[in-house]
């Protein structure tokens, strides 16, 4: 109360404020009958309140937890791409706004980046936008591309955020499930395929698009270059878009290569490719991504970033940018961060796989990305008490969280209606953790071993 | 190697989605570049050209330096802890009421996509959305892109006093008329005070006027206040917020760049009753869902000092209306001098002026498409390297020529932009009375 003494009195904070408040206070009351009414949500979000992630990066943010839930790196990123920021945020100029559709040194070096990747000339004032994420580009690219009576074709498992986002765009989602595809004991996210005369069924005159994930979040699938073609050629027959998100691209393990759907015949014209600064240097907290496509599905996104935020952070682009540069130099280079984190990573995946085998899971071991899903049914946890509705990987991961001080992320989460139940025996676990992140979740499994025996 | 073009298969139907319609022009896209082609000195665009404040600069070097390098990493999705918390607290002293930082308050990027939740929550089509005239222009695309009908009311230029300098407080809403755009399908009003571009800053009179309208009629207020810390001449600003009867149906829109010099940094917020935020926070949730986290974590570090220093001459909610208010005067100094007259703004870092005496070096060209101020602000570009924004962009389609004849200045600039400014000025007056 120091304020209202000093320098609230210059406000006009007078004390008639008080009484206001109590009088607006009994208003409200008598009025909030048709102000509920009047106040209520737009149709477009109607149902899309509810999400994954606040409901578990709540329960696991409680620091006696080890987190494996949700995808965020515990790794430091690499030390120049820190120092760059500092060195943008000394610059003044930088500190104000940038062009609407990107900092022009960040499009220029991703236009380098990706024309070498690509094999083709890509115009990175046209081809590019730098949005808030690759979360931003997702809906950048579907508020401006899909709507009502559109329907969009999203492979399940899924990332979450697909689901929502095509509905608040007005359209529906049409699912088919990767499906698990293999006699022997391996098992590798390979295995899960689509069905290639199922997929072709999703498709009809109403398809706009389909949403492809590749390397795949939660699954850790890399899309095979036959396994491209066959989608290919359905949108190219039915005249229909791609949306390939690969903010996972350049987290391939050994014997797997990424390749990007835009580069197969045909595909650049109907195709936006995403990517994520977040993904690529391990700054998920710098919210920066990209989409990178023809200049007339670019020019879509475009108005429609001009008309949501307009323009991404400066000095986190400027940043980012200098690090693209530093990165494009030595992509021949194995010291290259594309590789060296990939190569971190693969140990880490390696020891995960262990840890979880040793105690008596069964993991998917993934050929990219850095998550992996587990079936726990093998442990056989009883927890028919809860919620009938409520499927089991959510009650599971709940329950690990509270008496195993582990977290993960329920795997129905990522799933359609239909298929939730296909999938609740399974949980995601993230491994970009540093050592004792992960020695810690070795404690806890080794010991859920013997508590069990 | 690059693939032939006969295997690049065009999507052969439109691609782009029907709420796109009539949002695709942006004067910034055109204004910015044209500014970057031409040197100029550049009075368009509002955002300093002098450096943020040290102690804001410092709290950033701080942020990403710091043993902490999960500030890399991805924080709250409504508001990282620290920042909601402290925007809470200053915002209840404000307000005179408790406001809860974790259902109260929603981050943002930028108050420009706290705007576009607002209208992307509430706005359905068929709704009505009153915008007062002239406005800041993003306004309009983002009602209509949510299915809405933008219903405008202009702010009217009482006639001037002879050999006087105008106000912006010249600039006033007709009562009647502005009762009259009200409707059964109105669903919300934006407001904006201190205004973009007149700095008019409105009154509690005014403000009470619209508030009577709002409670009458069950009306949302979307009230884009970010340049509440620039108030001149001991004016104050009244948030309608804490006026009778608004709390329940208010989004408070703010912004950090606009108050701490940073509009780089892209972070803002709302402030609000939950039953509204939490509406906010479904679009956010499934639009950008994250703010970046270290530029969060500076500027809560920045609101902390302010709230230490509140209202002592260190503050820089003190410094910066100040220093301010000191180039505000001599910008109109400079055009007075010239005979380019400026409406003296309230409030915000722009003026306008109005261009009049300047004409005959720019031709009326009839039945021209483009309005008067724009063709006049673009050849000041390029012929006298001065980059101001045309008043016509600030209005509808259909408005455009109701003031053609003003240019909107921003002043937030350093000593020798304005120096520099002046010396085209005086040139140019002095090349137009030569014989």
């Amino acid at each position: 109360m120091l304020f209202a003494s000093r320098s609230f009195c210059c406000l006009s904070i007078r004390t008639y404020q008080l009484q206001t408040n109590l009088l607006s206070r009994s208003i409200k009351l008598s009025a909030s009958a048709t102000m509920a009414f009047r106040h209520k949500n737009t149709r477009r979000i109607e149902g899309l309140d509810s999400n994954v992630w606040v409901e578990f990066t709540k329960v696991a943010a409680d620091p006696s937890i080890v987190n494996l839930g949700q995808g965020l790196p515990d790794i430091s990123p690499p030390s120049y791409v820190k120092e760059e920021l500092a060195k943008a945020a000394a610059v003044d100029r930088v500190n104000q706004y940038t062009r609407g559709f990107g900092h022009p040194s960040l499009v220029k070096a991703l236009s380098q980046v990706y024309e070498r990747v690509c094999g083709r000339k890509i115009d990175p004032l046209t081809d590019i936008l730098v949005t808030v994420g690759a979360y931003g580009s997702l809906f950048s690219t579907i508020q401006a591309l899909i709507e009502e009576g559109d329907e969009v074709i999203i492979i399940e498992p899924f990332y979450d955020c697909y689901e929502p986002m095509v509905k608040m765009a007005g359209a529906k989602p049409v699912f088919i499930p990767l499906r698990y595809k293999n006699d022997g004991n391996s098992s590798s996210s390979a295995d899960w395929v689509l069905d290639p005369d199922e997929l072709a069924n999703k498709f009809n005159s109403k398809t706009k698009a389909i949403i492809l994930n590749t390397p795949h979040n939660p699954m850790g699938k890399v899309f095979t270059r036959e396994e491209l073609q066959v989608i290919a050629d359905l949108c190219i027959k039915h005249d229909t878009l791609c949306i390939s998100d690969e903010v996972y691209e350049w987290m391939v393990y050994k014997g797997n290569k990424h390749i990007k759907i835009a580069t197969l015949p045909g595909m650049w014209e109907r195709t936006v490719t995403i990517g994520s600064a977040g993904k690529t240097y391990s700054v998920t907290g710098w919210k920066l991504g990209w989409s990178v496509g023809p200049q007339n599905l670019i020019k879509h996104l475009q108005v429609v970033h001009q008309n949501t935020l307009y323009t991404c952070a400066t000095p986190l682009q400027e940043a980012l940018a200098q690090a693209f540069w530093i990165d494009y130099k030595r992509m021949d280079d194995p010291d290259c961060y594309f590789y060296s984190l990939t190569r971190e990573l693969e140990s880490k995946r390696d020891r995960m796989a262990q840890l979880l085998q040793e105690a008596g899971l069964k993991p998917v071991i993934p050929d990219g990305g850095y998550f992996m899903i587990v079936d726990v049914s093998t442990l056989n946890v009883d927890l028919s008490g809860g919620d009938e509705k409520e499927p089991y990987d959510y009650k599971f991961v709940k329950w690990m969280i509270t008496s195993k001080k582990l977290s993960a992320i329920p795997l129905s989460a990522f799933c359609g209606p239909e298929t939730k139940r296909q999938f609740e025996k399974y949980i995601r676990f993230c491994f970009i953790k540093k050592d004792s992140t992960l020695d810690a979740a070795e404690v806890i499994l080794k010991n859920w071993n013997k508590q069990t025996a | 190697t690059f693939l032939p073009l006969s295997l690049q298969t065009k999507m052969s139907r439109p691609v782009q989605a029907r709420r796109l319609e009539g949002t695709d022009k942006n004067i910034w896209v055109e204004f910015v570049k044209l500014a970057a082609t031409y040197s100029t000195v550049n009075l368009g665009q509002g955002f300093p050209d002098f450096p943020p404040p040290d102690f804001l600069k410092e709290a950033f070097v701080r942020a990403l330096s710091g043993e902490n390098h999960m500030l890399n990493q991805y924080t709250r999705a409504f508001g990282h802890p620290p920042l909601v918390k402290i925007l809470a607290q200053f915002f209840e002293k404000l307000l005179g009421r408790e406001l809860d930082p974790m259902t109260n308050v929603m981050v943002t990027v930028g108050a420009y996509q706290a705007l576009f939740c607002c209208f992307q929550a509430f706005v359905d089509e068929g709704d009505e959305v009153i915008i007062i005239e002239p406005f800041f222009d993003c306004y309009e695309p983002m009602v209509k892109m949510a299915g809405g009908t933008p219903v405008f009311v202009p702010l009217r230029l009482k006639d001037p006093e002879d050999g006087k300098l105008m106000s912006s407080a010249a600039w006033q809403l007709d009562p009647t008329e502005l009762a009259s755009k009200f409707s059964e399908r109105t669903k919300a009003i934006v407001l904006n005070s201190p205004n973009n571009p007149l700095g008019k800053v409105f009154s509690r009179a005014e403000l009470e006027l619209i508030a009577k309208l709002c409670v009458k009629h069950d009306v949302l207020c979307i009230s884009d206040e970010v340049y509440e810390w620039l108030v001149y001449d001991g004016k104050e600003h009244v948030r309608i917020a804490s006026l009778q009867g608004m709390w329940d149906r208010t989004v408070i829109i703010g912004s950090a760049g606009k108050t701490f010099s940073v509009t780089g940094w892209k972070v803002g917020w709302t402030v609000g009753p939950n039953h509204l935020l939490q509406h906010l926070r479904t679009v956010h949730q499934n639009s950008v869902y994250h703010c970046a986290t270290a530029a969060q974590e500076a500027v809560a570090q920045g609101f902390q000092r302010e709230l230490e220093l509140y209202g002592t001459p260190e503050s820089y909610f003190v410094q910066l209306p100040k220093e301010l208010q000191q180039k505000r005067d001599w910008l109109v100094q400079s055009l007075d001098a010239v005979g380019m007259k400026p409406i003296i703004p309230e409030g915000t870092y722009f003026l306008v002026a109005d261009i009049s005496k300047f004409k005959s070096d720019v031709p009326d060209v009839p039945d021209s498409d483009e309005p008067y101020d724009s063709r006049f602000a673009k050849w000041m570009m390029k012929n006298k390297g001065l980059a101001a924004i045309p008043l016509s962009a600030f209005y509808c389609g259909a408005h455009k020529n109701n003031y053609n004849n003003f240019v909107r200045f921003c002043f937030a600039k350093e000593e020798a932009t304005l120096k520099a400014a002046n010396d085209i000025l005086q040139k140019w007056k002095w090349e137009n009375t030569r014989p």
